[in-house]
């Protein structure tokens, strides 16, 4: 699939917001006034910075309002009702801490659960793609609410949980990396079951039907940047959840050691989530002999 | 709305003849030609008569070549356009209600002024059926012909979707998959017509009739290259061997 930078940084970024904004729910960590707002602008900054991210891969933009409309067959509606809703609950529970330095614990539990169906709710616009073999699998969901569960841990300084989650999350990932391997680009459909042409015998395409590119390929059929696939997942592991690991094991838990933990984790995820897209394959490629 | 009817009073779709299709591409043109100027938005080209031509189709035409286990390899044509899926993932993915399966006959359509360009109905779809254009910025698909099949200002032999009706083989018939005693019904029958990707659970309305096998193939091999030389080839043959 075609990997959009748009695409690429909404669900990085707005993973890694609404996991913040999780922890921050939890009152983890404890904060109120101006540290509060400064974790909770971060939160905030990165769950709408994502969100308005992905309004800019729309070929028309007009139309986005309706899309809050479709919630009872679409995840991508859900997924926009969940975000406004998690972030107008965690927004209460932010006033509070703020402003009055008071706790609202069951509204900023609600808020916890509600930003953790929103990643969910991400991640099902992927994964219910039968076309899709390699998102099309329940280790999606589990990946990104580890992705923004271990990620929104280091940004709310977390460390002891962010070194299990992220331990989990490496395991998780290499599982969803040799699982996608096994079952082949387009899964159990082939050329033969996408033509119907089985029953004669072995089919390939014989003629393009059309010598120029067009929008399925370039969108569907994504091959460019597949040779470097290995030294990503090997970058991806290391900077998301290696290194970030055993600094958070070796040093002890200061401001300090949370800015090179967190931009270490960004890189790794930003080249984990590339992957995620340009590793996966339509089963349109079949009827292109691709 | 995007949740899928239940069920459709009439099922509307095309069986498609892989025996007959001769690959004219004339579908592919008169498709083109009727739905960019009627339905929606036109289906646009870019860099048209540049170096890298390309453009919105609602149907294009693939050919594929089969193997069999013994004998000659088999040409098919193979046109494609929207399926006009029972259960179409395509609109229940959409987010703006753009995307929906008419009650009354079962067509697949796209709402063009709710449509936002997100892509994710072509994502949806296994087979390639929609395709986003580039200047409007809102999803293609086929309509079957939707301002064809109802419109009582044509001649009434026209109203038929485009691609059907300008078949020069008369390798694509349309009609209602839902009536048992429909031409596409019992073509579907009398010639076991296939759903594409069955595996991907989608229930096409569309069928593809497969090729029939070939009943004579011994006389579709190629010639021998060394036979036996008979009468004045054989006396030929060997004069020059004995020089």
């Amino acid at each position: 699939m075609h990997p959009a930078p748009s695409v690429i940084l909404f669900t990085a970024l707005s993973g890694l917001g609404f996991g913040l904004l999780a922890w921050l729910g939890l009152g983890l960590p404890p904060v109120t006034g101006w540290v509060a707002f400064t974790f909770y602008f971060i939160g905030y900054a990165l769950a709408v910075g994502g969100l308005l991210s992905s309004v800019l891969h729309l070929a028309n933009p007009k139309n986005a309002i309706k899309a809050f409309s479709q919630w009872r067959s679409s995840w991508l509606s859900r997924e926009g009702i969940m975000a406004i809703l998690s972030l107008s609950v965690i927004a209460i529970h932010a006033i509070g801490t703020i402003f009055f330095a008071t706790r609202l614990p069951a509204i900023g539990a609600l808020g916890t659960g509600l930003a953790l169906v929103t990643v969910f709710t991400t991640s099902m616009i992927y994964t219910q793609l039968k076309s899709v073999p390699r998102w099309n699998t329940p280790l999606t969901p589990i990946l990104f609410q580890l992705w923004a569960l271990g990620g929104g841990a280091l940004l709310a300084g977390q460390f002891g949980a962010a070194a299990i989650l992220l331990a989990i999350l490496g395991i998780m990932q290499v599982l969803a990396w040799m699982q996608g391997d096994a079952r082949g680009a387009t899964g159990e459909s082939t050329i033969e079951t996408a033509t119907g042409l089985g029953r004669i015998g072995k089919t390939r395409l014989l003629e393009s039907p059309h010598t120029g590119q067009n929008y399925l390929l370039k969108e569907m059929a994504f091959t460019v940047g597949r040779k470097h696939a290995l030294k990503l997942r090997v970058i991806a592991l290391l900077c998301a959840v290696v290194l970030p690991v055993a600094l958070i094991a070796i040093f002890p838990a200061t401001h300090a050691l949370a800015l090179p933990v967190i931009a270490l984790h960004l890189v790794g995820l930003l080249a984990a989530r590339w992957l995620f897209f340009a590793e996966a394959s339509h089963v349109v490629r079949l009827y292109y002999g691709k | 709305m995007t949740t899928l009817p239940t069920s459709t009073e009439k099922k509307l779709g095309l069986a498609i003849d892989l025996d007959t299709c001769v690959g004219c591409h004339a579908c592919v043109v008169s498709c083109k030609e009727w739905n960019t100027s009627n339905y929606g938005t036109p289906l646009s080209d870019e860099d048209a008569y540049g170096a890298e031509p390309h453009g919105t189709f609602l149907n294009r035409v693939h050919s594929f070549e089969a193997q069999p286990e013994t004998g000659c390899s088999q040409t098919i044509h193979f046109p494609k356009s929207c399926l006009h899926c029972d259960d179409a993932p395509c609109v229940t993915v959409c987010p703006t209600g753009a995307s929906y399966k008419r009650t009354e006959d079962g067509i697949v359509l796209v709402n063009e002024d709710d449509c936002m360009g997100c892509g994710l109905c072509a994502w949806a779809c296994p087979y390639g059926a929609r395709e986003l254009d580039q200047l409007s910025g809102v999803m293609k698909k086929c309509t079957l012909c939707i301002d064809r099949i109802y419109n009582e200002n044509i001649p009434e032999e026209d109203r038929v979707p485009a691609c059907v009706r300008s078949c020069p083989a008369g390798a694509r018939h349309f009609g209602d998959f839902a009536d048992p005693d429909s031409n596409v019904s019992k073509l579907v029958a009398e010639r076991g017509g296939i759903d594409l990707m069955p595996e991907m659970g989608t229930k096409p309305v569309n069928k593809y009739l497969p090729p029939r096998p070939k009943d004579r193939p011994s006389e579709a091999r190629l010639e021998e290259t060394h036979s036996e030389p008979k009468g004045f080839l054989a006396w030929l043959d060997k004069a020059l061997e004995a020089i």
